[in-house]
């Protein structure tokens, strides 16, 4: 069987694989090597029509739900909620995100997304306007926009060519110590960042006439690169890069064998997701309007792959959910318990989910749904939730193994 | 060829090194070697803080990035009972248990029931160093603590090119090699430390041949940790312990580590010297750009050798 032919076969049993509901593409035996997977949970006949019938197909109440609600959200709530709520966690989940795409598609998780954010950050109140006219450059707005995520970009691909020279567990060194490393580049270097105090005073430009500092249009001008990031990410997971991405992941030895190069994707998907992680540094630097080293601290670093795993690393919205959790708990963990203690608070959240819901909040999701399927007497049916984990493979974070195991077995 | 090509550029390396080694001689002697020595002493904590860390990750394939945090602890724990009995070596001795106890602790009864689960663990100890972290800020607030070491070790030496030097720094010096030495000697002649030896190749195998693989596993997490929180209380002496310090040790060890291989404790002592040494460079001759040097360090060993120096290929 040729190359070209597994890539189709692979791309159409990636259709099984997709959570939201989608379902499985009809897989004609010729194509299918791998016994059939996708027509075991398929219960209805996809229609062969035209491709915006066949994209309406996808389309779920819950979507047109969630859609409408976003849109509505700013109309209804406070410029307060619009702003510092949900302008942050666009900005946020668009950072996750990216770590999402590598750690869940990919099985790389990088601690670095949130340097690569930084960077991009660092590049917008270097090369733009600021509050240190003595350092910034005062260029153009969409110049310094474009620089900073191709910075981003680069950076990424940097980080990524170094870190996938090993595998698996090294990952999450690796990137750890270079976002540990620019950190404290970034709080000794006076000359180019300002040192301890950073950029203040870096805001979005006045576009259009419109003040893209004010909360609605920050709000609008997030979620729309927040939806974008989703759609492309939902777009490329199911893309033949995508699918090879995740056969990578899964074995990497399998797809070197079929001809695939591991190196080159993993090093392509450090990119894409560079250039993602940018994008929500840029807003995540207007949103703050300052840029710091402690924006890219340890904590902040950490705090990204809390995001992403208190969502669940299943699917591209996990991040958007994450965000939620942790922008309302930072901002009301005050009439909970003492604001002193939220690290406490988070950290032992992150631990509870690790502990015991590898999937994060999407895990419970599926079980929710599963149970109550089983208590409407409906039949049961076949949770797609394992079939995102790869066994075995270099994420261990949804890989369970049972309790009981041989001892001292790898 | 390419192996030529590659020790080409070692030695160029080397000769750029050695050029601006006598540079720095002729410029200003005392200066470099106070440098060289502060460097070495920096290394000597530095490995103190990461062959705990290559032990544990050797054995157990567990990355801790709670290590930081057993320092720290470790150091807070010392401080106190330094306070309260009244002797340096006590406090050295408490942190050095009570970091011991918890990674006991942590094995025992959290990372036991996810074998094999490398990044499970390695998310775990995220959330607890975080927590760590806090609940050290909670106790012990944002002051920076100090030790007062004997009195005999607190003064300063002259020695032959430096000229004056504080005497505990050599002290950690000589501390670090006896460790070390002792580390070895403890892997290399003991029947623990054969078990370890042989789990760190084959896990599977050691338990197969009738050794409790889990009791390997608790008491090489236990040396481990407690070398932590060792580093912590010696460290602490040294410099001072602050919070944030648990990541600044985090990184060395995690940077230390990569660069002189994971799971070798030799590569551990030669990481260490490598970083220490460079960052002190670093401090001296370019302040702003010290971190840069120990990026290019990892950098260029991640290129060219990815599983580090004396690291095997897993």
């Amino acid at each position: 069987m040729s190359a070209a032919q597994w890539r189709k076969a692979m791309n159409f049993s990636g259709g099984g694989r997709n959570w939201s509901g989608g379902r499985p593409a009809p897989v004609t035996p010729e194509t299918a090597r791998p016994p059939a997977r996708p027509a075991a949970g398929s219960d209805s006949v996809v229609p062969t029509g035209a491709g915006i019938w066949r994209l309406w197909h996808h389309v779920r109440w819950r979507h047109l739900v969630v859609l409408v609600a976003v849109l509505v959200y700013p109309w209804v709530a406070t410029p307060f909620f619009t702003f510092q709520i949900g302008g942050q966690v666009l900005a946020l989940g668009l950072i996750a995100l990216s770590l999402t795409f590598l750690a869940g598609y990919g099985g790389m998780l990088s601690l670095a997304q949130m340097t690569v954010a930084g960077i991009a950050g660092y590049i917008v109140a270097i090369l733009g306007v600021s509050g240190t006219p003595a350092i910034s450059l005062g260029w153009p707005w969409w110049l310094v926009v474009i620089l900073a995520v191709m910075g981003a970009t680069l950076a990424a691909t940097f980080i990524g060519w170094l870190s996938v020279r090993t595998e698996g567990i090294y990952t999450i060194m690796i990137t750890l110590a270079i976002g540990m490393a620019f950190f404290y580049l970034a709080q000794q270097n006076y000359e180019i960042f300002n040192g301890f105090q950073g950029f203040q005073k870096v805001v979005p430009p006045v576009v259009l006439g419109i003040d893209w500092r004010q909360p609605m249009p920050f709000y609008y001008l997030a979620l729309f690169w927040a939806l974008a990031g989703y759609f492309f990410v939902k777009y490329l997971i199911r893309s033949p890069f995508g699918i090879a991405l995740q056969g990578v992941r899964d074995n990497a030895r399998r797809m070197r064998a079929l001809g695939f190069s591991p190196v080159a994707h993993r090093v392509a998907a450090y990119a894409v997701a560079g250039a993602l992680a940018g994008i929500g540094g840029v807003l995540l630097v207007w949103y703050n309007g300052l840029i710091t080293p402690g924006s890219v601290g340890t904590s902040w670093l950490i705090n990204i792959l809390i995001i992403a795993v208190i969502g669940g690393l299943r699917h591209p919205v996990g991040p958007f959910i994450g965000a939620i959790v942790f922008v309302l708990l930072q901002n009301f963990a005050i009439d909970l318990i003492d604001r002193e203690r939220f690290n406490l608070v988070i950290g032992l959240g992150f631990l509870v989910i690790v502990l015991f819901s590898p999937d994060g909040l999407l895990g419970w999701w599926d079980k929710a749904k599963e149970w109550v399927m089983r208590r409407a007497g409906g039949r049961r049916i076949a949770t797609r939730s394992g079939e995102w984990r790869s066994s075995g493979g270099p994420t261990g974070v949804s890989t369970r193994a049972p309790m009981a195991r041989p001892l001292g077995r790898q | 060829m390419t192996l030529l090509r590659r020790w080409f550029w070692a030695w160029l390396g080397g000769l750029v090194l050695a050029a601006l080694a006598v540079w720095g001689i002729v410029d200003n002697q005392r200066l470099f070697f106070v440098t060289t020595l502060n460097g070495l002493t920096l290394a000597a904590l530095y490995f103190l803080v990461a062959s705990g860390f290559t032990l544990v990750f050797g054995l157990l394939r567990n990355v801790n990035l709670a290590h930081g945090s057993l320092y720290l602890l470790g150091a807070y724990v010392g401080w106190v009972a330094g306070e309260y009995l009244g002797s340096w070596f006590l406090a050295v001795a408490a942190g050095f248990l009570f970091a011991a106890l918890m990674g006991l602790v942590l094995q025992v009864g959290v990372f036991r029931f996810m074998q094999g689960e490398d990044l499970r663990q390695t998310m775990a100890t995220i959330g607890l160093s975080i927590m760590a972290a806090d609940v050290a800020l909670w106790i012990w607030g944002g002051e920076i603590y100090q030790f007062d070491p004997p009195r005999w070790i607190s003064g300063t030496t002259t020695l032959p090119l430096v000229g004056k030097f504080s005497t505990y720094r050599l002290v950690l010096l000589a501390t670090a090699v006896v460790i070390g030495v002792g580390l070895w000697a403890f892997l290399a002649y003991t029947r623990v430390g054969m078990m370890i030896r042989a789990g760190v190749d084959d896990r599977a195998m050691l338990s197969a041949s009738g050794v409790n693989v889990q009791m390997v596993f608790a008491i090489t997490f236990a040396i481990g940790a407690g070398l932590a929180g060792f580093a912590g209380v010696v460290g602490g002496t040294a410099l001072s312990i602050a919070p944030g310090e648990d990541t600044r040790y985090l990184l060395a060890s995690l940077v230390v580590v990569i660069v002189g291989g994971m799971g070798s404790v030799t590569g551990a002592a030669l990481g260490a010297v490598l970083i220490g040494v460079a960052e002190q460079f670093g401090l001296a001759y370019a302040p702003t750009y010290g971190i840069v040097f120990t990026f290019v360090i990892m950098a260029l060993v991640l290129a060219f050798r990815p599983q580090g120096i004396l690291g095997r290929r897993t």
